[in-house]
């Protein structure tokens, strides 16, 4: 098993003619995803990538049976296209796009509201369960198969993670970028109920960063609420407060958001922490070993 | 994006919002007619992207014309040094002149957008002229909070639960909430990040008044706010953050060590410049140089490197995933062709076409330190920067 998307996922593409949505497209439909729709106002009636385009999410889904939509949008649009994805009936939605504006978001969020929908990102690289589906623009080769589940706020550093732990020949039952925003649709908390669910998971690596409370918000689940291993670890240490690193949510702006409060939280709620973001393979090899 | 005090209250002037009658001096002589144009006491305060002002001289109380010329001839020309500034501080060049207020309390209200219930939250404080964040933390039953539904926007009944946790009272309650609602409807108009007024004053006749505000705005919502963008101060940001952004790298942090870094991603770039610290050494920058597929950007960084003294060294550590390891490799050669290089550079590369990445390092005849992984890059930077290897 895996969480949130398998081989079963029908995968819908908003934006798919587009430069980004075209290349990732590709990546996915190669990796074995079934991408069966596409959505580009204006291009409906067209085939792109041998996928068929439609006007509207409602459309597709209805024609097509998509499961799980892919977003490519630019960010000025990225909300309405999920308000329109939520308003369809989408159940999950993996939202790529960065720079999406904070008060769009709200917005967002306020009508996520009491709906079946799942959000991932915005700002993510995706969701991946390997050998299955890739739904994202992570590099599909440097995943394994197997029984470990990843969270991150981060694209890259989940992909260094993932390959240490392929090279250890740890496999993963699904990797979750949740996205380095400060208002991310999934939270760490959402994704661990879900491995914590999931009978192929047996242990979760746990990639946090410098801004707001979710690492806080996760150990106190892992605390209370988790009977699986967690191998954490959090980046940004070096991180000078008040400076926006890189994602619109890596910035310190109490005392809270600090690295240091991040990991003594994670470690008190019996998280392994891995001293160093090289050892986080290493560090889960060594907790799957003491199972 | 942050702009002055004196920007921020020409905004609430605009929504209606009362504020000290005063006007932004850029020489001591328009100070002295701002002043005369007050008439009697004055306020003369350095404008500068940092809070912390008061307690280093950068807020003066004046009696006459004279003295706020010379207050103000004593700011501008200086940098200013905070506890939030650097050792180096920032650059005074224009000082706000105010009217003296008669300040009977000071409190505090906020608008910022709140993580964990993804709303905007109305803060209020009697506790006014003071870190909230302190306040919360001393007496935290002096913070008084109200989420605001973005559907229906801010509620009078919210204006007057906040108004009362404020301690205010009569018409104060009335005029407190029509101030609150327009605070909300300046923060969604602008895509603002956070909204301060701190403090807010009651004045002896009974009045209330923003005395001193900050607002900050959401970078990401700035394409839509072109009226904000150019209220932009660019020489109270750092010069090479500055130089970064118009070479194309959007995301520089200056930091204070001697080794550069160059990442393609943000939490990659962190991670790195905390492996760098584990292993003894110190990131003199975080630069992401995200995943636009072109050598330019990465000739920029070489750029950043070779301009800034202080570089011993610089990492390369790139994971290909949307970015393309053999572009990335591209550029670095471009680098070496382009400029004089006189410092070691260590390269790891991963992912995305790696081996052409790798033939064409190869082929450069170049001298680089390869590095297997990602700690090996960290050790091997540290220690280049050491001048343990070259």
């Amino acid at each position: 098993m895996s969480i949130l998307v398998d081989e079963s996922t029908r995968l819908l593409v908003q934006g798919i003619t587009g430069s980004e949505g075209s290349f990732h497209t590709q990546r996915c439909i190669e990796y074995g995803t079934k991408v069966v729709a596409g959505v580009t106002p204006g291009k409906g009636g067209s085939k792109h990538l041998g996928v068929p385009v439609f006007n509207t999410i409602e459309k597709a889904m209805g024609e097509t049976g998509a499961s799980a939509s892919l977003m490519f949008v630019p960010p000025a649009l990225a909300a309405d296209g999920i308000l329109e994805a939520t308003e369809a009936g989408m159940p999950l939605i993996v939202c790529i796009t960065e720079g999406i504006p904070v008060l769009d978001m709200v917005k967002v969020h306020r009508y996520l509201e009491g709906k079946p929908t799942r959000l991932i990102g915005p700002n993510c690289p995706g969701v991946m369960s390997p050998g299955k589906c890739k739904a994202g623009i992570m590099v599909g080769e440097i995943h394994l198969p197997g029984s470990v589940g990843v969270i991150s706020r981060s694209g890259t550093l989940t992909y260094d993670v993932v390959s240490q732990l392929t090279s250890l020949g740890i496999g993963q039952s699904t990797c979750v970028g949740i996205g380095g925003d400060a208002l991310p649709g999934s939270t760490f908390v959402d994704i661990l109920k879900l491995f914590q669910a999931d009978q192929d998971t047996k242990a979760v690596v746990l990639i946090g960063e410098i801004g707001g409370t979710m690492e806080q918000e996760a150990a106190e689940f892992i605390s209370h609420k988790m009977t699986k291993p967690v191998v954490a670890f959090v980046a940004g240490s070096t991180a000078p407060p008040g400076k926006r690193m890189g994602h619109a949510g890596a910035i310190i702006t109490g005392s809270a958001g600090k690295a240091s409060e991040k990991t003594k939280a994670l470690s008190q709620a019996g998280a392994t922490i891995a001293p160093t973001p090289a050892e986080v393979g290493l560090t889960t090899k060594r907790v799957l070993e003491s199972l | 994006m942050k702009i002055h005090e004196y920007q921020a209250k020409a905004l609430l002037a605009q929504y209606g919002i009362p504020v000290p009658k005063g006007n932004v001096a850029h020489t001591p002589a328009e100070a002295r007619e701002m002043a005369a144009e007050i008439g009697g006491e004055a306020v003369v305060k350095a404008q500068v992207y940092a809070g912390g002002r008061g307690k280093v001289g950068g807020i003066k109380m004046v009696n006459n014309p004279a003295e706020a010329e010379k207050a103000a001839s004593q700011m501008i020309g200086t940098r200013l040094v905070t506890h939030q500034t650097g050792p180096e501080g920032v650059p005074v060049s224009k000082v706000l002149v105010e009217e003296a207020s008669d300040v009977a309390r000071e409190l505090y209200i906020s608008i910022l957008v709140d993580g964990t219930s993804h709303l905007p939250v109305m803060m209020a404080s009697q506790a006014g002229g003071m870190e909230i964040e302190e306040v919360a933390r001393s007496s935290p039953e002096k913070v008084f909070k109200s989420y605001i539904d973005p559907a229906i926007g801010f509620q009078p009944f919210q204006g007057r639960k906040l108004a009362y946790g404020m301690n205010l009272d009569g018409g104060q309650i009335g005029e407190a909430t029509r101030l609150m609602t327009n605070l909300y409807k300046l923060f969604v108009d602008k895509d603002c990040s956070l909204a301060e007024v701190n403090p807010l004053v009651v004045t002896a006749d009974g009045r209330l008044l923003a005395l001193d505000a900050k607002l900050n705005f959401d970078d990401n919502a700035l394409y839509r706010h072109k009226d904000i963008q150019e209220l932009q101060d660019k020489e109270q940001e750092e010069p090479l953050e500055i130089q970064a952004r118009d070479w194309g790298i959007n995301n520089y942090v200056k930091m204070d060590g001697d080794i550069g870094c160059m990442v393609n991603g943000a939490g990659l770039a962190m991670a790195v410049n905390d492996l760098i610290q584990y292993c003894g050494g110190k990131a003199a920058n975080f630069l992401d140089i995200g995943t636009l597929n072109n050598t330019e950007r990465v000739v920029n960084s070489f750029r950043m490197f070779v301009a800034d003294p202080r570089i011993k060294a610089v990492l390369v550590n790139i994971f290909g995933g949307m970015a393309r390891v053999d572009v990335i490799a591209k550029g670095i050669v471009e680098a070496y062709q382009q400029m004089d290089i006189p410092f070691p550079v260590v390269i790891r590369l991963a992912g995305t076409n790696l081996q052409e990445g790798q033939r064409i390092l190869s082929e450069s005849g170049i001298n680089f330190i390869r590095a297997k992984d990602f700690y090996d890059g960290a050790r091997k930077v540290v220690e280049a920067a050491k001048g343990v290897m070259k």
